[in-house]
């Protein structure tokens, strides 16, 4: 830290400068480490932590949680709000010049709220949630190191740690989703995670490659300030490769199939992994590298048509599910197509994008955990044809469950309302037919979240009981878990307004985002939008609360062919299997036969011919002196007779 | 009646040579007239305490530049980093010499004139103590090795090479088990290095003739004049080359190149282990310091001749070394023809004919040194009732026996593979860099060809000690005594550093790398 870098470069637009760190912020990587030094105290202890390693975790990440809102109440009063702080030179070779540098600018410092924020109730809940399970503390550790990978991967002032964080959190998503390994659905849903996670970060390396040989860098500031000068195939290739990444990490079409998986993991994980913060890791991609997204208009509509078809596809397959996890997962995919739309549609949308983000992380995060606490409550019991009824023995969770899904469907006056109306109306500003397209699907994606959503609710926690004989009365869970219930239900409440008012004003200070939208007209007015919007939304929950108020059938259904095709994924599994996985296992079948064939083959041929050229070089050590002398003599001969010949200009 | 003109002696320059021969006479006196139970003691602190005043003396030189006792002697920086190199690796040498714990009495016999196999002989193999006579011998041998690498005239450098030649040949013969094979070793040794002497010496007199007939110069061996003649001697350079060649024959023998090497396994593998160390570190550096000098100094406008043909044997070398050594069933024959590959790796580097290339090679050789003493050690320590357990299928599973000395063992097998963050990483590096810029690309490839073939030997050794089951007559590993934990803990050390941070030993080798002329 004695070495404090600025790059006050003197380029004439667009250039991008940081000021260096001072005062508390120069201990912004304090946020990172505390966490980090936890989860390897939890991990190497071992058994002697398990006492009392999980007030550790949650502790670690509290002290986090403070030193971010610190570091964000002293951000505000800066003139220039990016600042940088260079650790030291993490790689130098050659040309290539890697700095551990981390960034806080706004972005980073919500990121950072978000993280830290929600990540403690998450900390806090798991602490009972995990009370019977013996792997507590290693569950901790995880924890926590995916909480220090994650601030890396916002924190980092350049791709490579980025990276780092992003295979970081890859790594932490492993262990947690595989977390029971022991049973063989948990294990496979971790390779299924791992493996469609590989092909995104392939994505993302490669995109790195690619900046440092076209750009010579992958600071974030000399790469923004650079891109302007790259030719427009370069910078699309990029931004393709960067996006690939992106969707890997946050369940996108078309790696999507991972996420709805990795509900194999205990429920804290999925609400802070796979539903608040990593999956969001992708959004934050696209939002950091604005600049090259907004530099080719081709890959915005890339963006924009990713985040449209995803949003509609989890909405459907979410439709269909009636696991209350997947349910969940499937909304989550659905939320995240809908901030893709937002980060594609570039200028002030980048910011709607992030507030949605943030708005989306506490109440996803609060239904979750309602979900936990059904579950808890349930005999681990995940199937929501099998509740019914539980409003009256659960008060709480269906108090505050009704506050997340109220944000969800975007219900006005909660915070859903707030941060995705915004959106809707800002895919309508597009040029064209496309505004038609994109603004359509966004309303259509309206509707449906309002549907599935409400038939989760309605089924979770009225009509009928519908539950298996074992359970009598179901419990309410303790208060350690109640509490961050309570506590993110505000948050789905209040957060939206509160964000979408101050936000957007504070992220203006970030590079290139959440500046003024060059302005197309909307092709609908804003309050015919706003009206339609909630419209869909009382249509869509009215459906789905008159059909499922009597509840439902405890089997599944003969159903049409849109319900068939959602309760399979829409068949991208199906279709996965026969693209990928069964091309791929003939070619490694291949590979291995050439391998052994070919490759072995020439190996073992060149090592039997040292072998027996060894074999029959040794027997020309004799052991006889006079053997060896004549060897020697023989060699001097050759030799003197080797210099007479250069001598004489014959080997020359 | 002519007026005889002495020459002017810098004593100081001279003092690490004068103070290893002077104590070497000592011992000699220390045999006479010290009773025989304080000799090991006494000869061994006066051995030690020698090396470590000379060590002293060549850091208190540490900037001096110039040709002392008329023309006989240069003091310049490659004689004092590889005075230095020899002193430290003599020092740790010293200690496997004089460990007494792991053995009873020692790894040498106690009368050397009692019959091999003989009832006497098994008697004193039991316990009696090991001749003293071996630190004078020691002495005697470092001393010559130093002047070896500062002779600036080929009579100077010859009758060096007789003092450091003719010690290493009794020493060879004194195991104290095997006698026979050490004997025969030793006679081996002493016959096949009478030979190369020879040819050493018939160079030097056709070296000679060349340098007649100089204009303005007398005729002459030290090094100046023979620059100067090959620069404008009217004489025939038949003389030159043929001369050349005799030479370099003479060092590559010493320096177990091929086809010159076939004395190395079979010494290698007869003598005590701890001369078997002494002479693979120390020998070397003093053999591959005399190619350098004689190479870069004397015949250094000549280097577009003698390249190729010297590239030729470097690649012969390595390819024997590397080849033979995948069939090899014994420990020391192993490490035999491992070290005739690395002296493949070091002629590339004298090869290449600018300062990097000195620097490099007397980085590896230091670099190798330590890390093949540290070798020996480990060999000296496996053993069972019989002695030394040196054929490998012994070795099978000793891993499980005892995993610290297996671990040690593994490291030092993989510094000589050339895996990074070992010393034998650096080295390589070091040697193979400046022949790429200097054009000589061939060598390098061959050079890691090599280094590919003989990383399997090596790791043949480490699959053995850790995959394989630990059978009946897998040896235990001897608890080391203070002497060689020292010698070995020095040696692994080394390696490791010089692989994590070689620059101060690379810094101080470069600035080191200038000849005096």
């Amino acid at each position: 830290m004695d070495h404090i870098l600025t790059y006050a470069q003197a380029e004439p637009t667009g250039a991008v400068t940081y000021a260096a760190a001072s005062g508390l912020l120069s201990s912004v990587w304090l946020l990172v480490a505390i966490p980090l030094v936890s989860a390897a105290i939890l991990l190497l202890l071992g058994r002697r932590a398990d006492r009392w390693g999980h007030w550790l975790g949650v502790a670690a990440i509290g002290v986090a949680f403070v030193l971010g809102v610190a570091s964000f109440l002293q951000l505000r009063g800066l003139e220039n709000k990016s600042v940088e702080l260079s650790l030291w030179d993490f790689i130098a070779v050659g040309n290539l010049r890697v700095d551990f540098g981390l960034l806080f600018d706004p972005l980073a410092a919500v990121f950072v709220l978000l993280i830290t924020g929600v990540g403690f109730l998450i900390h806090l809940y798991a602490v009972e949630y995990m009370a019977h399970d013996e792997g507590r503390r290693r569950f901790f550790a995880y924890f926590n190191l995916f909480v220090a990978a994650m601030l890396l991967l916002v924190l980092g002032n350049n791709y490579v740690m980025l990276y780092f964080g992003w295979e970081g959190v890859g790594l932490a998503s492993y262990l947690l989703i595989s977390f029971w390994y022991g049973r063989p659905s948990a294990a496979t849903a971790g390779k299924k995670a791992f493996l469609m996670n590989r092909v995104g970060d392939a994505g993302l390396a490669i995109g790195i490659f690619i900046m440092f040989a076209t750009l010579g860098t992958t600071q974030y500031d000399e790469v923004f300030t650079g891109v302007g000068g790259l030719a427009g195939g370069t910078v699309l290739v990029l931004g393709l490769l960067l996006l690939l990444g992106a969707c890997g990490k946050s369940g996108q079409f078309p790696l999507q199939a991972w996420l709805p998986d990795a509900m194999e993991g205990p429920t804290p994980v999925s609400a802070l992994i796979h539903a608040a913060t990593m999956v969001t890791a992708g959004v934050y991609l696209i939002a950091r590298s604005n600049p090259i997204f907004s530099a080719n208009a081709t890959l915005q509509l890339v963006v924009v048509s990713v985040g449209a078809v995803t949003l509609l596809m989890g909405c459907l397959i979410g439709a269909a599910k009636d696991d209350i996890k997947r349910v969940l997962a499937w909304s989550t995919v659905s939320q995240i197509g809908y901030m893709f739309l937002g980060v594609g549609l570039g200028g002030g949308a980048y910011a709607l994008a992030i507030v949605h983000l943030l708005a989306h992380g506490f109440f996803k995060a609060n239904m979750f955990l309602g979900a936990g606490s059904v579950m808890h409550g349930m005999n681990d019991q995940v199937d929501i044809r099998r509740f019914g009824g539980l409003s009256k023995y659960m008060k709480v969770t269906w108090i505050t469950f009704m506050m997340g899904w109220l944000a969800i469907i975007g219900m006005f006056p909660f915070s859903g309302f707030f941060s995705k109306e915004p959106i809707i109306v800002a895919a309508f500003e597009r040029e064209g037919w496309t505004a038609w397209l994109f603004g359509g699907a966004a309303l259509l994606g309206a509707g449906l979240t309002a549907f599935y959503m409400t038939r989760l609710f309605v089924l979770t926690f009225h009509g009928p009981k519908r539950w298996t004989e074992d359970i009598e009365h179901p419990h309410e869970s303790p208060k350690l878990m109640t509490i961050p219930l309570i506590l993110l239900a505000i948050g789905s409440v209040g957060a939206g307004f509160l964000l979408a008012t101050s936000v957007p004003d504070w992220l203006t200070a970030t590079a290139g985002l959440g500046g003024q939208t060059e302005g197309h007209e909307a092709v609908l007015s804003h309050v015919v939008i706003t009206v339609l919007s909630l419209l869909v939304t009382v249509l869509g929950a009215g459906l789905a609360w008159m059909l499922f108020r009597a509840g439902t059938a405890t089997e599944p259904q003969p159903a049409g062919v849109l319900v068939t095709a959602a309760r399979r994924n829409l068949y991208t599994d199906a279709f996965n299997e026969a693209v990928f996985e069964k091309p791929g296992i003939f070619l490694t079948r291949a590979l291995v036969f050439l391998d052994n064939r070919g490759v072995d083959g020439l190996v073992n041929g060149l090592a039997a011919a040292v072998g027996g050229g060894s074999g029959r070089l040794r027997r020309l050590q004799t052991g006889f002196v006079r053997s060896y002398a004549t060897s020697i003599l023989t060699g001097a001969l050759l030799v003197v007779a080797a210099f007479l010949a250069v001598q004489a200009g014959w080997l020359a | 009646m002519t007026e005889l003109k002495l020459p002017s002696i810098d004593y100081a320059a001279l003092s690490p040579i004068l103070i290893m021969l002077g104590v070497a006479l000592l011992g000699v006196l220390v045999e006479a007239f010290v009773p025989r139970r304080h000799r090991h003691l006494t000869q061994l602190s006066l051995a030690l305490v020698a090396v470590l005043g000379a060590l002293v003396m060549v850091v208190f030189n540490a900037d001096e530049r110039l040709v002392t006792i008329g023309g006989a002697i240069a003091v310049d920086g490659p004689t004092l980093f590889l005075q230095g190199a020899i002193l430290v690796l003599a020092a740790m040498a010293l200690l496997l010499i004089g460990e007494r714990s792991v053995e009873r009495g020692g790894a040498f016999v106690a009368q050397a004139a009692v019959t091999a196999e003989s009832d006497d002989d098994r008697r004193q193999a039991e316990g009696s103590n090991g001749a003293t006579e071996v630190y004078p011998l020691t002495t005697f041998a470092v001393g010559g090795m130093l002047i070896f690498v500062a002779a600036n005239d080929l009579l100077t450098m010859f009758i060096a090479l007789e003092v450091f030649s003719l010690p290493l040949y009794l020493l060879c013969a004194l195991a104290r088990r095997r006698r026979l094979l050490s004997q025969e070793a030793a006679m081996k040794y002493f016959l096949l290095g009478a030979y190369a002497s020879a040819f050493f010496l018939f160079g030097v007199a056709l070296v000679y003739g060349f340098t007649a007939g100089m204009p303005d110069r007398a005729a002459g061996v030290d090094f100046a004049t023979v620059h100067a003649a090959v620069k404008d001697s009217p004489a025939s350079p038949v003389l030159l080359f043929a001369g050349m060649a005799l030479l370099a024959i003479g060092l590559l023998f010493k320096a177990a190149a091929a086809p010159f090497h076939v004395w190395t396994p079979d010494v290698y593998q007869g003598a005590p282990t701890p001369v078997t160390a002494f002479m693979a570190a120390c020998t070397k550096v003093a053999a591959f310091g005399a190619l350098l000098r004689v190479f870069h100094v004397a015949f250094a406008d000549a280097a577009w001749d003698f390249t190729p043909i010297l590239g030729v044997v470097a690649v012969l070398t390595m390819l024997v070394g590397a080849v033979l050594a995948v069939t090899q069933t014994d420990i020391k024959r192993l490490l035999a023809y491992s070290s005739i590959a690395n002296a493949g790796y070091l002629l590339v580097g004298v090869l290449a004919p600018t300062g990097a290339g000195v620097a490099g090679t007397m980085f590896y050789l230091a670099a190798y040194g330590f890390s093949v003493l540290a070798a020996f050690a480990v060999v000296t320590l496996v053993r069972d009732a019989d002695g030394e357990a040196t054929h490998l299928s012994r070795w099978a599973g000793l891993g499980r026996r005892s995993p610290f000395y297996a671990g040690v063992f593994t490291f030092i097998l993989l510094a000589f593979a050339g895996i990074p963050l070992t010393s034998g990483f650096m080295g390589k590096f070091a040697v193979f860099g400046p022949a790429l810029e200097s054009g000589q690309a061939w060598l390098v490839v061959a050079g890691v060809l090599t280094s590919m073939v003989l990383a399997f030997p090596y790791l043949r050794v480490v699959v053995m000690m850790w995959l394989s089951e630990p059978g009946d007559s897998t040896p235990t590993v001897t608890v080391p005594g203070g002497l060689t934990a020292t010698a070995l803990m020095i040696g692994v050390a080394a390696t490791l550093v010089l692989g994590v941070l070689p620059a101060p030993l690379l810094d101080l080798a470069t600035d080191a790398a200038t000849f005096v002329r």
